[in-house]
């Protein structure tokens, strides 16, 4: 089982819904998240005053899938959530050792 | 049907009661015509229907100018509740909206009682040049009579009342500059000190008979302040820089983003200030007359050209165009024309205005941050400075072309454009009586509070926010 957290812009929040529930993925985590890499932020200006806003809003997805899904997952997402420009977001993946249906206590894969 | 009751009594007299009094007066103009028609008035006496007809006359006046200045007064409040609490409250972070807009309601009920104790004799009652005698305490003698000395056509009753929104807006100004770190309990008593110390004084000697300022009414330096510039805008702004001063900087100023938690609510707050703006500075014409008139043409285009040339130096400046930006331009303009509104043709209004959007973003975006005081909502840069800005300027455009009102009985020249040039000293003069009056007033009035209150709140209870630290509630309860 892995793991994956995809960052992207809030806008493209749909389309990757959507194209992951044309593959079969219906099981993900949604949070709306602050965050920079690259992407610099903008400048706000009141009465003068200026504001550099650099931490900007996100979507953060998160999802375990089968080992055997993994590439046709990030492949979708990653085509998904491109622009094209600066600030499209990152993609991480890490092992899950464990994962558990609290409703009936199913255990590993069954539980996805 | 409260109009009913100011109709001539000679013209109900002459038909039968039990009829709707709205119709009477149609009634009685068809019945007089049918009269004058018939030759039936030909045997009454001429002196007698003169004088029917002169009290019919005055009558209507009065009607009118009542009308109007109840208006007046009802819009000078809703600039200080919504106007001022919406455009100040949007200003300030969430976790302040509710104690900002606070500072501005506490006013209508605050100032309101003592307003009408002791404050209204205290402005307007003869006394010594500097302030107001006692012969108003308590309201006695104040009803439906005018007083002639201010206001011959309204009753005493509404002139009182529509002053009063004066000294209820004037404390909620310098709001802006202490909001977001003082103690609910000080700000109460400061307010209450200020008003004795530095608003009645002043008012007085601008609007008082017998007060030193005052153009019309046996004042020794006279200064033309229409509707406020001095005894408003000036003692409030400069009574703010001295909050700001005295308070010290809100945590985390300048170096945390200190951002308006809500420019929609400022809009609105602003919209508010500038319709009300009318029974501001026309209402000060004290009656629904050809003067309202050129003081709300005035007025109103000055908030225009202040509110253009603000953005435009904005955009020149920082690269764009702002809603703050044109909200404050507005204000600007609108407090700069304050004391001229009565006094300057709708040219030297939008030139006012247009001058005052580019002064006043000078003072807010480059003075405040050279000196580094923390004035949390430009109290002083857009009050202080605009005031300061209009009452000059007044005496530059000031002319009896607009108001022919007259000084020892015959009408003379105003302003500059007049050939009185002596008139911007006079008018330099009310302005330096006004800040040594305000800053002084000010510290003295913070020093007391301080020792019996402490102005400012805890640092923690800064950070928390002052919505729920003094007043146990928050403004936005979304999850509720």
């Amino acid at each position: 089982m892995k793991k994956i957290e995809a960052i992207i812009q809030p806008f493209k929040l749909e389309d990757v819904k959507e194209a992951l529930k044309n593959i079969g993925v219906d099981g993900m985590t949604i949070t709306e998240v602050r965050g920079h890499g690259r992407q610099k932020g903008h400048k706000e200006v009141y009465r003068g005053q200026e504001y550099n806003v650099d931490l900007l809003p996100k979507v953060k997805f998160e999802m375990i899938v089968n080992d055997t899904r993994l590439d046709e997952v990030l492949d979708t997402i990653t085509s998904a959530a491109r622009s094209g420009k600066i600030g499209d977001g990152k993609i991480f993946v890490c092992e899950v050792g464990e994962a558990i249906r609290i409703r009936n206590g199913d255990r590993g894969e069954a539980a996805l | 049907m409260a109009t009913g009751k100011c109709c001539a009594p000679e013209r109900r007299g002459t038909v039968s009661t039990g009829v709707p009094s709205r119709y009477k007066r149609v009634i009685a103009i068809v019945a007089g015509l049918l009269a004058m028609a018939t030759g039936a008035y030909a045997q009454a006496d001429p002196a007698a229907r003169l004088a029917a007809l002169e009290a019919a006359a005055k009558s209507a006046q009065s009607a009118g100018d009542n009308a109007w200045m109840l208006v007046s007064a009802a819009l000078v409040l809703m600039m200080t509740g919504p106007g001022l609490a919406l455009f100040y409250g949007g200003l300030v972070r969430r976790k302040n909206v509710l104690s900002t807009m606070m500072h501005s309601f506490i006013m209508m009920a605050l100032v309101t009682v003592i307003w009408a104790i002791a404050g209204y004799s205290l402005v307007f009652s003869e006394g010594s040049p500097f302030i107001g005698g006692l012969k108003y305490l308590f309201l006695d003698g104040v009803g439906k009579e005018p007083n002639t000395d201010y206001a011959a056509t309204i009753p005493q009753g509404t002139f009182m009342i529509y002053q009063m929104m004066f000294a209820i807006i004037t404390p909620g100004l310098i709001s802006g500059a202490y909001a977001e770190r003082i103690k609910f309990s000080a700000m109460a008593l400061f307010t209450t000190l200020w008003v004795f110390v530095v608003y009645f004084p002043m008012a007085h000697m601008v609007w008082g008979k017998g007060g030193l300022l005052n153009a019309y009414l046996g004042g020794s330096i006279r200064t033309f302040d229409f509707a406020g510039g001095t005894v408003v805008h000036i003692t409030s702004g400069v009574s703010a820089l001295v909050c700001a001063l005295y308070l010290g900087k809100r945590v985390g100023f300048p170096k945390e983003p200190i951002k308006p938690h809500s420019l929609v609510l400022s809009t609105i707050g602003a919209c508010l200030l500038w319709v009300g703006w009318f029974g501001f500075n026309a209402g000060s014409a004290l009656g629904a007359s050809g003067l309202a008139t050129a003081a709300f043409v005035a007025t109103h285009l000055a908030a225009a050209a202040a509110a253009l040339t603000w953005m435009a130096a904005e955009w020149l400046h920082s690269g764009k165009p702002s809603m703050l930006g044109g909200i404050s331009g507005a204000v600007a303009g609108l407090v700069a024309i304050t004391p001229a509104s009565g006094f300057v043709k709708p040219m030297p209004a939008l030139l006012i205005g247009a001058i005052a959007g580019v002064f006043c973003f000078w003072m807010v975006a480059k003075v405040k941050s050279m000196f580094g005081y923390d004035d949390s909502l430009d109290a002083f840069g857009v009050h202080g400075a605009g005031g300061t800005l209009g009452a000059i300027l007044t005496g530059v455009f000031a002319t009896n072309a607009i108001n022919d009102t007259q000084i020892d009985g015959k009408v003379v020249a105003l302003g500059l454009v007049d050939g009185n040039a002596g008139q911007i000293l006079n008018q330099a003069i009310g302005v330096g009586i006004a800040v040594v009056l305000a800053v002084v007033g000010t510290w003295i009035i913070l020093k007391i509070c301080d020792v019996l209150l402490g102005m400012r709140v805890d640092r923690d209870d800064e950070i928390q926010g002052l919505d729920v630290t003094q007043h146990g509630e928050e403004g936005y309860n979304l999850e509720a």
